[in-house]
C-alpha cells in the first residue's frame, strides 16, 4: 500500500511546528499503525533525517502510552482500541493520513507527536488514591463484601489507562472523562468513602488548574475512549462534587 | 463552597439549571401562544393576566430576564474558556465522527436564538413596556390578539421566526437532554428522559412554527 502521510513536526516545546508531507510505500495491511511509523522512521534514518518522535510502550493496548490524532480522531477511526492496536488494513492504497499530537493547552507538545500528559498524573496525585494503613493489620480488600453492580462499575472505571484520548477528542479539550473515571473507581467502593469529599474536590480543582476545558456533554470522549469509559462516570462525579461542595 | 463559583462543574450545573428554567418558561410561553390559533378570547385573557399581574410583571419577569442573560453570558464565557483550552487547532478534526452537529455548535444555535430574541423584544416586549410603563396607556384586555396578528403580516418576519425556531430545535436537541447529565442524573431512567427531551425539542419549536404560519395565513385570508 502506498500512502501520503501528513505529520506534525515540531523541534521542541518552544518551536513552531508544521505539517510535513511524507510518501511511504510497501505498507502491508497486517502492520500496526506504529509499525508503519517504524518503517517511515527507518527510511528517515537511512536518509540521514530526523525520525518522527511518537509515544509508545507496551504495544498491547494496555499501557496508555501511545496517542496520536489520526485523520482527526484520537487513536484513529477504529473503536475501543489504542493506536498500537490500529492496523493498516483500516486504510486503503493511496490514502492521505493526517497524524497529529493530542492537542490541548494542558498537553504541551514535547517534540513532534509526543505530548506531555503529566497533567493527568497531577490530577491523580491530587486525590486518586486510598490511604491504607500498612501497619500489618490491613484487611484484604477481597474480604469486604461489595454489591456486584458497584464492583463491576468500579472495575469498568478503573480500566481507564489515562491515554488522554478523551481530552484529544473533546472539542473543549476537557478532561472530565478521565477525572470522573478516577473519582468513580473509588466513589463506588467502601474503601473510597473515607476520603470521598476531599478527593473529588481536590481532583476537580487540579483538573481546572491544569487548564482543561469545560465539559459540554458532546459525548465524543466516550465514543473515542479505547476502554469504553462511560459518561455515567461524569454524571457520578458531578453528583459527588456537588455533594462535597455543599458539605465542605 | 468558595471554590464552587470558579469550578468547571459548578459552571456546567449553572448552565444546565438556567437552561432547564428556560425550557420551563418556553413551555409556558408555548401554551399561551397556542391558544391564539383557536381562540382569540382565551389568548387575550391569558395575555392580559400575564401582562398585568404584579407577581408576573415584577417578580417572575425579572427572574426570567436574569435567567436569559445568565445563560447567554455563561455560554459565551464557557465558549471562550473552551477555545483557550486548545490553543493550537488540529489540521484535520473529524468532529462528526464522535459527536452530533448540534452538540458541537451550541454557541452558533445560541447566537441565532440571541439574534431572534433581539427581534422578538423589538416586536413585542419593548412596545409592551413602553405601552404600560412609559405611556401609561389605558389597559384594553382585548388588544393582545390583534397586536399579535399584526406582527405576522410580514412574510419576512414570519420567515425569520420560522428559521429561528429551527435553530431553537437544534439547540434544545442537545441542551435539554444533556442538562440532566450535567446535574448528575444518569441512570436507568435516562433513556426515557432523553427521548422525552428530544421529543420536546422537536414538538415545541414545531408548534411555534405552526402558530407563526397559522397567524400569518389567517391574517392574509
Amino acid at each position: 500500500m502506498n500512502l501520503t502521510l501528513k505529520i506534525w513536526r515540531q523541534k521542541d516545546a518552544k518551536s513552531q511546528g508544521k505539517i510535513v508531507d511524507y510518501q511511504i510505500s510497501g505498507i502491508e495491511g497486517d502492520m500496526s499503525f506504529l509499525e508503519m511509523l517504524d518503517v517511515l522512521n527507518e527510511d528517515l534514518i537511512n536518509k540521514g533525517e530526523e525520525p518522527v518522535v511518537f509515544d509508545h510502550d507496551c504495544r498491547e493496548g494496555i499501557c496508555g502510552a501511545c496517542s496520536l490524532q489520526i485523520n482527526g480522531e484520537p487513536h484513529g477511526p477504529d473503536r475501543l482500541i489504542t493506536t498500537c492496536q490500529l492496523h493498516m488494513r483500516k486504510f486503503n492504497d493511496g490514502d492521505t493520513i493526517y497524524i497529529e499530537p493530542f492537542r490541548a493547552k494542558a498537553f504541551p507538545v514535547v517534540k513532534d507527536l509526543m505530548v506531555d500528559r503529566s497533567a493527568f498524573d497531577r490530577i491523580q496525585q491530587a486525590g486518586g488514591y486510598v490511604s491504607v494503613n500498612t501497619s500489618g493489620n490491613t484487611i484484604d480488600a477481597n474480604a469486604i463484601p461489595i454489591e456486584k453492580e458497584n464492583a463491576d462499575d468500579a472495575f469498568a472505571a478503573a480500566t481507564c489507562i489515562g491515554c488522554g484520548a478523551c481530552v484529544a477528542a473533546c472539542k473543549n479539550a476537557s478532561a472530565m472523562l478521565f477525572t470522573s473515571a478516577k473519582v468513580s473507581q473509588f466513589a463506588l467502593l467502601p474503601q473510597g468513602q473515607v476520603e470521598a469529599t476531599e478527593r473529588v474536590l481536590a481532583m476537580v480543582n487540579q483538573m481546572d488548574e491544569e487548564g482543561f476545558g469545560n465539559c459540554t456533554n458532546t459525548g465524543a470522549c466516550e465514543i473515542e475512549c479505547p476502554k469504553g469509559i462511560s459518561l455515567e462516570n461524569i454524571a457520578r462525579m458531578n453528583r459527588e462534587y456537588l455533594k462535597a461542595s455543599l458539605k465542605g | 463552597m468558595g471554590g464552587l463559583i470558579k469550578s468547571s462543574i459548578a459552571r456546567k450545573v449553572a448552565m444546565a439549571l438556567s437552561g432547564l428554567f428556560l425550557v420551563f418558561f418556553l413551555l409556558q410561553h408555548f401554551t399561551i401562544n397556542f391558544t391564539s390559533i383557536f381562540s382569540a378570547d382565551t389568548f387575550n385573557e391569558l395575555s392580559h393576566f400575564m401582562g398585568t399581574n404584579p407577581v408576573v410583571q415584577f417578580a417572575l419577569q425579572p427572574v426570567l430576564i436574569f435567567g436569559v442573560v445568565f445563560h447567554f453570558v455563561m455560554g459565551f464565557v464557557l465558549e471562550i474558556k473552551n477555545k483557550n483550552a486548545r490553543a493550537v487547532k488540529y489540521a484535520k478534526y473529524n468532529g462528526g465522527a464522535n459527536a452530533s452537529w448540534m452538540s458541537r455548535n451550541m454557541i452558533y444555535s445560541g447566537l441565532v436564538i440571541l439574534a431572534f430574541l433581539g427581534l422578538h423584544f423589538y416586536d413585542f416586549w419593548i412596545p409592551e413596556m413602553v405601552h404600560k410603563y412609559v405611556e401609561f396607556a389605558p389597559e384594553d384586555p382585548t388588544r393582545y390578539y390583534h397586536e399579535l396578528l399584526e406582527k405576522f403580516v410580514s412574510p419576512v418576519r414570519t420567515g425569520l421566526y420560522v428559521v429561528s425556531f429551527v435553530f431553537l430545535a437544534l439547540h434544545l436537541w442537545h441542551g435539554f437532554a444533556s442538562s440532566f447529565q450535567s446535574v448528575g442524573f444518569n441512570n436507568k431512567y435516562s433513556v426515557g428522559l432523553t427521548k422525552f427531551a428530544k421529543a420536546f425539542a422537536i414538538v415545541i419549536p414545531l408548534g411555534f412554527i405552526i402558530i407563526s404560519l397559522v397567524l400569518h395565513f389567517n391574517h392574509n385570508h
